[in-house]
């Protein structure tokens, strides 16, 4: 009776090990995928696309011909 | 009583065409004064003076120390200059930042020589007769 119970036992302790296992490699892959291989960067100069810069000049033009007293 | 009708129409066009030119002159006579609108006199001759100028962000700043009164002009300008953006930023749906770099780009451009105006890499540089020095992003 004890013999069948240890057996049991180490199987579940077995099994247990192996499923903690499995999680670890899983996250240990998640973490590497997702880790940035460059640092993070700052970049204070001002970085406008632009296409954005196109499509808002006219209207840019147009406010700065309208209120030429700030300009 | 029909002849009456046609006359009264006909009497009715030519009313409509004088109210809709008044209405016209009107608008007319209200947009110039604010598109002729002039700068501060204190405001242009620190223009001139090269005291401040154009920054490439859309705003104005001081290429050399600035006095007082001059850096309390400025901010005032730029006060107003950055509530005219963001009006317009709204309007356009685009940030305020945005729109103030493409007025920026757009300010360095109309320089007139002698004037001072901000490279991307911060020197202040006086406008002479061949294209400024602007952000690779300007149009």
């Amino acid at each position: 009776m004890n013999e069948s119970k240890n057996r049991a036992r180490r199987r579940a302790i077995i099994a247990r090990s192996l499923a903690v296992m499995t999680c670890a490699a899983t996250l240990a892959a998640c973490v590497q995928i997702d880790t940035p291989d460059k640092p993070i960067e700052i970049n204070l100069n001002i970085n406008i696309r632009q296409e954005v810069v196109y499509r808002l000049d006219g209207d840019a033009k147009k406010l700065i011909e309208q209120n030429s007293e700030i300009f | 009583m029909t002849g009456n009708d046609k006359m009264r129409v006909k009497m009715w066009k030519p009313t409509g065409l004088a109210l809709a030119a008044v209405a016209a002159t009107a608008a007319i006579a209200l947009a110039v004064p604010s598109a002729m609108a002039q700068r501060d006199p204190a405001y242009a001759a620190a223009r001139a003076a090269g005291q401040v100028g154009e920054q490439p962000d859309g705003y104005l700043g001081f290429a050399t120390a600035p006095t007082p009164a001059i850096r309390a002009l400025v901010e005032d300008i730029n006060i107003k200059r950055k509530a005219a953006y963001t009006e317009r930023a709204q309007a356009t749906g685009s940030t305020v930042q945005q729109f103030a770099f493409t007025s920026g780009c757009n300010l360095i451009a109309n320089t007139k020589p002698g004037e001072k105006y901000q490279a991307p890499d911060g020197r202040w540089l006086t406008r002479d007769s061949s294209p400024p020095v602007r952000n690779p992003s300007c149009p």
